[in-house]
C-alpha cells in the first residue's frame, strides 16, 4: 500500500529533520534509496524545482516527491503527512509557553534566545547571498572565487538594497513587487549568464 | 479563519526558497498589516521552529495560527502556507519536464534570489533592533552569527547556548542588584 507507506515516510521525515527544509534532503534521498520510489538525479532535480517555485522548500520537496510516487493524491498526502508532527509539536509548545510566558526564567530564556535567533537568520542570509552573488564556493583561492562572481546579481542588489532603504515611497512597497521587478529583470537581461 | 487561510495562502504563495525568505513577507502581512504578532514573537516562533522538528516555515505558521485562531486556526494556517506548493509544484511535475532548466525560469530566478538577499538583509536589521537590547544580546548575536555561519553545526546548539545564557545573566544581574 504505497500510501500507507507514503505517509509513514513523510511523518517521520516531518518528526526528525530539524532545522528547516535543508534538513529534510538527507531523509528524502533516504526514501528514494530504501522504497525505489525516485532515483537520487530525480531527487536533484526535485531539489533544483522546489527552490525556482513559490513556496516553502520543504514542503514543496514532499509535494514533488509525492506526486512522483503516487500521483495527485501522494502530492497531498505526502505533504499532510511532512506537516502533522510539526503542527502536534508546537502546538504541545504554544500550551506550555502560554502556561509560562509571564515565568522570569522563560523571560530570560527569550532573552537569550532572541539575539541568537536572529545571528543564525543573519548567517542562512550571508549564505543565500554567497550562493546568489558567486557561481563558485570559496575553496581557498581566492581570485578564482572572486572571478566567479555574478556582477549583474550583485549589481541588481545593491540598486534594491538603496531602493528598499533610502527611497521615501518604494520602501514601502510590499516584497512582493521588489520579487516580481527582479525576476523580470532576470530574465530581460540573461541573469543566469 | 477565511482571512487565516487567505493570509497564509498569500504568504506561501510570496516565499521563494525557504523558510528564511519567509521572514520579510511574515514582518509585512502577519506583523505590519494584521498585527497577528509582534517583531519579538515572530523571532520567538522562529527560534522554537528552528529547534524542532520540521520545516521552519510551517512551524512558524502554526504558531501564529494557534495564537489568533486556536487549534482550528493552527491548523488552518498551516493548510493555507503549503497549499500555494501542493498546486503549484503538481502542475509543473506533472506537464513541465526539465522545469529547472529552463533559461527563462534560471534567469528569473537568479534575478529573484538578488531580491531574495536583499529582503533578508533588510529583514535582519529590523529584527536586530528588537532583539539586541544591551550589551549582553549584542554578544550574543554576534558570536552566533559568526559561529554559525563558520562552522557548521546544528541551529539546536545555538539556540540551547544562548538560552542557557539568557537565563545566566538574568541570574546574575538579579543577584547584583
Amino acid at each position: 500500500m504505497i500510501y500507507l507507506n507514503l505517509c509513514i515516510e513523510f511523518f517521520k521525515t516531518g518528526l526528525f529533520a530539524i532545522g528547516g527544509g535543508l534538513a529534510t534532503i538527507p531523509f528524502l534521498a533516504e526514501i528514494g534509496r530504501s522504497t525505489g520510489w525516485f532515483t537520487q538525479a530525480d531527487l536533484a532535480d526535485m531539489i533544483a524545482v522546489s527552490e525556482s517555485t513559490p513556496g516553502p522548500m520543504g514542503v514543496n520537496m514532499a509535494t514533488y516527491v509525492g506526486f512522483t510516487s503516487a500521483g495527485v493524491p501522494g502530492a497531498i498526502l505526502a505533504t499532510l503527512s511532512l506537516v502533522a508532527p510539526s503542527i502536534i509539536v508546537i502546538l504541545i509548545v504554544y500550551q506550555f509557553l502560554s502556561a509560562f510566558k509571564d515565568n522570569k526564567t522563560v523571560q530570560a530564556a527569550f532573552y537569550g534566545i532572541r539575539p541568537a535567533s536572529v545571528g543564525l537568520i543573519a548567517s542562512a542570509g550571508l549564505g543565500v547571498m554567497m550562493l546568489a552573488m558567486f557561481t563558485s564556493e570559496f575553496n581557498g583561492d581566492l581570485t578564482a572565487f572572486l572571478g566567479s562572481a555574478n556582477v549583474k546579481v550583485i549589481v541588481l542588489a545593491a540598486i534594491l538594497f538603496v531602493i528598499t532603504n533610502f527611497v521615501p515611497k518604494a520602501k514601502d512597497l510590499h516584497p512582493i513587487v521588489f520579487i516580481g521587478i527582479s525576476a523580470v529583470i532576470g530574465i530581460v537581461f540573461h541573469f543566469a549568464g | 479563519m477565511l482571512e487565516l487561510f487567505i493570509t497564509f495562502f498569500k504568504v506561501g504563495i510570496m516565499t521563494f526558497g525557504g523558510g528564511y525568505a519567509m521572514l520579510p513577507i511574515l514582518q509585512r502581512e502577519i506583523v505590519d498589516n494584521k498585527g497577528w504578532a509582534t517583531e519579538e514573537e515572530l523571532l520567538d516562533y522562529f527560534a522554537i521552529g528552528q529547534c524542532t522538528p520540521g520545516v521552519i516555515a510551517v512551524n512558524t505558521s502554526t504558531f501564529i495560527g494557534r495564537k489568533n485562531g486556536g487549534i482550528i486556526g493552527a491548523i488552518v494556517a498551516t493548510l493555507g502556507v503549503v497549499a500555494p506548493s501542493i498546486i503549484i509544484i503538481t502542475i509543473i511535475a506533472g506537464l513541465i519536464q526539465n522545469f529547472a532548466d529552463l533559461p527563462v525560469v534560471k534567469n528569473a530566478f537568479s534575478g529573484i534570489r538578488a531580491c531574495v538577499c536583499v529582503l533578508i538583509l533588510n529583514a535582519t536589521v529590523k529584527l536586530v533592533k528588537s532583539a539586541v537590547v544591551d550589551g549582553w544580546t549584542a554578544a550574543i548575536f554576534a558570536l552566533t552569527a559568526v559561529l554559525s555561519f563558520a562552522v557548521d553545526v546544528s541551529p539546536i546548539v545555538f539556540v540551547m547556548a544562548a538560552l542557557i545564557l539568557g537565563i545566566l545573566i538574568k541570574t546574575l544581574e538579579s543577584k547584583r542588584i
